[in-house]
């Protein structure tokens, strides 16, 4: 809370855009959080709840209830990862199409998701399982873009990094509490896998429901806060682009879309989102590696991704406050230092009680440093009409790279072993990190002014 | 719309979806109470002795509703549809050999499941007790009764996860020893040491020699046969394709379940019997897709689970690819032959 009460004393706060935003939340600087992102975070809760409850029994389900063999199930994940890429664009340029489509794509994306939850009660064979659960994906797909841009455009610039982490903290807790509701359901029955599925799809509904009764589809015009906080000039022109949308503003094509990359500022971030990303090695390798170094017993091997997601959550919120005070981009990095220190103390001979405890705390507050930081960060450098687009480009960019770093990583895995193979991922990520604080963006956050394409 | 208005309109279709929810929970906790109902028709089952010695007795979970309900039940090996004896242990699957037998149980917890290996004794008290890292799939016992083995899924922990693993652990019942994965075994692959990130084991059969065993290894998207040492902690492959190894009692062939091109995703495999002198594959007279670890009733029946009615149904088809499939004994599941 101290980060919440300093930042008022923040040396580095504009004056002028300061100015602009204190008579709105004076007084209570601490509800400074948009309604809107409470409404989406609530939004983001209430449905991982429910998408992680499908998780969590699907195994179950699979082999207990229906008798499947799950092995080579995933043998569609790499085809399925490009398709999802796609639709992730497609929904970050619908969105942008104008007349507030943010809100009904991201509602659209979570509809779909909640429709295949009664779905997998009608399924009983892989295909059918398969194609459901690719719809739920392609939805998740669908919504990440417009609901992060949502969540963007409803905060003021300087607490952008603060909106996110609530955000990405409200939707950890809801990751962390589904498992705990599918197995009470399956305590309190018999093979209660309907049941999940039933309970899963009303909980869903529920949260298509507070999307559409409580996000605004319209914006509700962040007026009062200039575009570009620093430089008092660039306010008033700011202030009065925004009051004539449409006329010079870029317009949404993918032209434009894919234009965005030709704007300096951006590309350079998704330069390096995909240089960080190629180096970032996935969850399942990190526990994997953790439960290899230490012999964690199998039992307790389920519970490692969970002290990720706790320490996500703890950490989400001081670390978007810390962002928006420190700079988006530092943080950002930091984050990457943090998952190089988990990597390096993957590779000591260290074997203390406390080396999981250390390596997940920073395996999550990797994730609290980077996942609603680079979208404040992306979000500085993407122009309103274009947000939803330039976020799913970065946010693509991202995926794919991390996507190829986990087959190049098992790939070195399977020629040289696992401990040389981590001492490759830690280098290229020393090397990476290193080449991105050299690309870093002089001066952190100005957007030029729309529709002058920069670069 | 007012705040006021939306937060009615919310509240009301909350209410509906809590009873729906809540109405899908109760029915199917109420799924408890008919399953303990004996239903007309299925096979008679009453309690007993039930012993892992009694030569020419099957010993298998029965899976009949009514009170005894996934219990481990006995029924003469030549009257296998007979009236069931049960001995009140609950299992998920179960494996016995001379007088040794493994039961894998689901232990549920106050949150939820855990799974357990049990050693029982010949009169099925519990001997000794392991953990299971997951959902339980295959068991084995071998012919001394010395070592155990059973295979476990893990994962399914990422978001619309569908990458599985499994485990195949190996105990040494006279000393308490637990190989927890096989994965620690050194693994020699068409000739040469191999290591991968993505190793599998499952479905391990032991020869009579309390050293050897075979298994399936898959690595990069195909599966191995694998014979295993126990001593020098190495396994070898012999052959592709094959999965859920059974080895006969003479030790020189394989009952497998084999992936075959054509057939639909989730029903690929056909039961083949491998010669382990000649490497000559034998498609065995079953035309449905099996998903089993075979056992081998006598030197030239094989038994296996189809799915069924009740959860699962034995069959029998003989050895060497000739003759038809036949149901043996419905409700059933998971059987050993006692000798």
């Amino acid at each position: 809370m101290y980060v919440a009460d300093s930042r008022a004393s923040s040396p580095d706060a504009p004056a002028s855009a300061e100015g602009a935003v204190r008579p709105v939340v004076a007084g209570r600087r601490r509800a400074a959080v948009a309604p809107t992102v409470l409404a989406l975070g609530t939004v983001s809760l209430i449905t991982d709840v429910s998408s992680e409850m499908v998780t969590a029994v699907l195994p179950l389900y699979l082999v207990a209830g229906l008798g499947l063999s799950p092995l080579g199930f995933g043998l569609l994940d790499g085809i399925y990862n490009g398709f999802s890429a796609l639709v992730r664009l497609a929904g970050g340029h619908l969105a942008d199409r104008g007349g507030g489509r943010h809100k009904w794509v991201a509602g659209l994306g979570y509809g779909i998701s909640a429709l295949c939850k009664p779905l997998l009660l009608l399924a009983h064979s892989l295909t059918p399982i398969g194609l459901i659960l690719a719809a739920d994906r392609t939805g998740k797909g669908l919504r990440t873009a417009p609901r992060d841009a949502l969540i963007s455009l409803s905060s003021t610039p300087e607490t952008r990094g603060r909106s996110f982490g609530v955000h990405r903290a409200m939707d950890t807790a809801g990751a962390l509490l589904g498992p705990l509701a599918a197995f009470l359901i399956l305590r309190a029955t018999v093979d209660g896998y309907d049941a999940v599925f039933t309970v899963s799809f009303c909980v869903a509904v529920t949260g298509v429901l507070v999307l559409v009764l409580f996000v605004p589809g319209k914006r509700v015009p962040v007026a009062q806060t200039p575009e570009a906080p620093q430089g008092s000039e660039d306010g008033p022109a700011q202030a009065d682009a925004a009051a004539r949308p449409a006329t010079d503003a870029v317009r949404p094509t993918l032209r434009a879309a894919l234009a965005l990359l030709r704007r300096r500022d951006l590309r350079r971030l998704t330069i390096c989102a995909l240089l960080l990303g190629l180096a970032t090695v996935s969850d399942s390798f990190i526990y994997l590696l953790l439960q290899r170094r230490l012999g964690v017993p199998d039992r307790w091997f389920a519970l490692l991704p969970l002290g990720t997601a706790a320490a996500f959550l703890l950490l989400a919120v001081p670390l978007g406050r810390l962002a928006d005070r420190a700079g988006r981009w530092r943080v950002f990095l930091a984050g990457h230092g943090s998952l190089l220190l988990a990597y390096a103390l993957l590779l000591t001979s260290w074997h203390g009680t406390a080396l999981p405890y250390a390596v997940l705390t920073l395996h999550g507050g990797f994730y609290a440093a980077t996942d609603g930081v680079l979208m404040a960060a992306a979000s500085d450098r993407v122009p309103e009409e274009l947000r939803s687009s330039g976020l799913a480009v970065v946010q693509t960019g991202q995926a794919l790279a991390r996507f190829a770093c986990s087959l190049l990583f098992g790939a070195a895995w399977t020629l040289w072993g696992d401990r040389t193979a981590l001492v490759a991922a830690t280098a290229a990520l020393a090397a990476c990190a290193a080449f991105s604080y050299t690309l870093r963006p002089k001066n952190p956050t100005p957007l030029r002014p729309k529709g002058t394409a920069t670069g | 719309m007012t705040v006021r208005t939306r937060i009615l309109i919310l509240l009301g279709a909350v209410a509906v979806l809590a009873a729906v929810g809540l109405a899908s929970v109760l029915h199917a906790s109420a799924r408890a109470d008919r399953r303990d109902h004996t239903q007309a028709g299925g096979p008679r089952v009453t309690s007993g002795k039930v012993t892992l010695t009694g030569p020419g007795r099957m010993v298998f979970r029965n899976m009949a509703w009514g009170p005894h309900r996934d219990e481990l039940t006995t029924v003469p090996a030549t009257d296998p549809a007979g009236p069931r004896t049960a001995s009140g242990v609950k299992c998920l699957r179960f494996y016995a050999g001379s007088g040794t037998g493994v039961c894998l149980q689901a232990v549920h917890g106050a949150v939820s499941d855990t799974y357990r290996a049990l050693i029982l004794d010949s009169r099925l008290r519990t001997r000794d007790r392991y953990d299971v890292p997951g959902i339980p799939s295959r068991a084995r016992v071998s012919p001394t009764g010395r070592y155990a083995a059973w295979t476990a899924f893990v994962g399914g922990d990422s978001y619309a996860g569908t990458n599985f693993s499994t485990r195949a652990a190996i105990v040494d019942t006279r000393t308490g020893r637990l190989i927890p994965s096989l994965e620690a075994f050194r693994i020699v692959k068409d000739g040469r040491p191999y290591r991968a990130a993505d190793v599998n084991f499952w479905g391990v059969t032991f020869a009579g020699d309390d050293r050897t065993f075979y298994a399936t290894l898959a690595t990069g998207g195909h599966t191995y046969l694998v014979r295993g040492d126990l001593h020098a902690r190495t396994v070898t492959t012999l052959h592709t394709n094959v999965e859920c190894p059974s080895l006969s009692p003479d030790g020189t062939r394989i009952a497998y379940k084999k992936r075959v091109a054509g057939l639909p995703k989730d029903a690929p495999w056909h039961l083949y019997v491998l010669d382990l002198r000649t490497m000559r594959e034998t498609p065995l007279a079953e035309s449905r897709s099996v998903d089993d670890q075979a056992v081998w009733k006598d030197a030239r029946t094989i038994v296996y689970a189809l799915p069924g009615d009740y959860g699962a149904d034995l069959y029998e088809v003989p050895a060497d690819g000739s003759g038809r499939a036949r149901r043996i004994s419905t409700a059933a599941v998971s059987p050993a032959y006692l000798h």
